[in-house]
């Protein structure tokens, strides 16, 4: 903290520097940014932040962020009922979304089973994801989860205990993406691509 | 102060924005850790994934410092996640190499052991599980804990072996065990090599071990639980074989 900025812009920056992807220094910088634009961007960033701190919620039904109980993905009648996405994060629901090919509906997990940080079945909405599935008569289940050893180890788990279902468990591709050249390809990617090929 | 060698993955963290912290095994320096800057990009994250063969380089001021270690890409085994006993395998594996070996401190056999068990062409669920099996068995000789099933602790008989010692780690004869039978642990015949495992019999082996390693951990005395990848694994193992 310098002695010649006052305390409550420190404060501010001191804030600002804790979101991902900013340091002090950036921090102080976008702090400065607002500040010379305190009518146009300052006040109402400030009163939209304030707003959507008030009224975020998860959502009861699949754990995405909304406004309300239910997010408006699940409170859509047109879209499918009997596929559910499973994703780690919301921002993984929001990159399936700007996809714009899945029209099902989602569940969010909140993480994936993790022996390195202790994240346990119970830590997660897996229950949760469970009872859904026998509850609303999906037929399909489309793991989405990332293509690490945690993610694969969830998806494992996943597929056991929706086993009783009855539902299909299905899982995402993995290989070759869209514009990728193979040589710069690691040998797992190459290796996953070759199992998954298919007949042209 | 820099050396070269070989390594496998055994854990990865972030480390501030864009650096990771990971640990390899490696035949000459042990379960060893270091800093590899852009750790956190996408380019590295295949190869930080646990399991993958890695060509490393570690690089450090003093001999006592974190150090930084330059990682690259040997062989990919990203393969073992397609299969459930696998992973498990290699989560467990990856587990109590952190848990239960000192860092810095050479273990070439096991280094050689892990290589050979991630990299064997095991059929099916029993195979994983007698290969795990063994290779835990090389862990506890490796940490010192070595268990001596070649005859039994009172008689010295090679025959009819069926337990043992909780203390010793020495196998007893079946008809030396006498009183003390309910006290001593089942030796599976899977683990003297005369019968294809099953269930029951990775069961007790793992029994055996886990003892063992609980006993080397500190779990015993309450002061740190086996991973909780292992009794992943060996809930998995207890299930019928398919």
């Amino acid at each position: 903290m310098t002695d010649r900025t006052p305390r409550e812009i420190e404060a501010l920056i001191a804030l600002m520097a804790r979101l991902p992807g900013l340091g002090p220094r950036s921090a102080r910088r976008a702090v400065l940014h607002l500040l010379t634009r305190r009518e146009g961007l300052m006040a109402p960033l400030a009163q939209a932040m304030a707003r959507v701190a008030l009224a975020a919620r998860d959502c009861a039904v699949c754990g995405n962020i909304g406004t309300s109980e239910i997010c408006p993905i699940c409170a859509d009648p047109a879209r499918a009922t009997a596929e559910i996405c499973v994703v780690e994060q919301v921002s993984d629901l929001w990159a399936m979304e700007r996809a714009g090919v899945f029209r099902g509906r989602y569940h969010v997990l909140g993480g994936t089973l993790s022996a390195l940080d202790g994240v346990t079945p119970d830590s997660l909405r897996i229950p949760a994801l469970v009872d859904r599935v026998a509850a609303e008569g999906v037929t399909e289940v489309i793991l989405a989860l990332n293509a690490t050893v945690e993610g694969a180890t969830t998806a494992h788990y996943l597929a056991e205990a929706l086993a009783e279902t009855g539902a299909s468990v299905t899982s995402l591709a993995q290989g070759v993406p869209v514009g990728g050249e193979l040589d710069y390809l690691d040998d797992g990617t190459i290796g996953a691509a070759l199992r998954a090929r298919r007949r042209m | 102060m820099d050396w070269r060698d070989e390594g496998i993955v055994i854990a990865a963290r972030r480390h501030g924005e864009t650096a990771a912290i990971v640990e390899v095994l490696t035949p000459a320096h042990g379960r060893h850790a270091g800093v590899v800057r852009g750790g956190a990009s996408r380019r590295m994250a295949a190869v930080l994934i646990p399991g993958t063969q890695v060509a490393v380089a570690w690089q450090a001021r003093l001999g006592a410092h974190l150090g930084h270690f330059t990682l690259e890409p040997a062989q990919s085994r990203a393969g073992l996640m397609a299969d459930a006993t696998a992973l498990a395998v290699l989560n467990s594996v990856c587990a109590l190499l952190r848990a239960c070996l000192p860092e810095r401190d050479p273990h070439p056999d096991l280094y050689a052991a892990t290589r050979a068990l991630l990299d064997g062409a095991w059929p099916d669920g029993a195979a994983w599980g007698l290969a795990y099996l063994r290779w835990e068995l090389g862990l506890l000789a490796g940490l010192g804990f070595g268990l001596d099933l070649t005859a039994c602790a009172v008689t010295g008989a090679r025959h009819d072996l069926a337990y043992v010692s909780p203390r010793t780690g020495r196998a007893v004869a079946r008809g030396a065990a006498g009183e003390w039978a309910d006290r001593l642990l089942p030796l599976p015949a899977c683990l003297l090599g005369a019968a294809e495992a099953d269930a029951a019999g990775l069961a007790q082996g793992l029994a055996i071990t886990g003892h063992f390693l609980a006993r080397e951990t500190g779990e015993a005395a309450g002061l740190r639980p086996l991973p909780e990848a292992r009794a992943r694994l060996v809930e998995r193992l207890a299930r019928p074989i398919r």
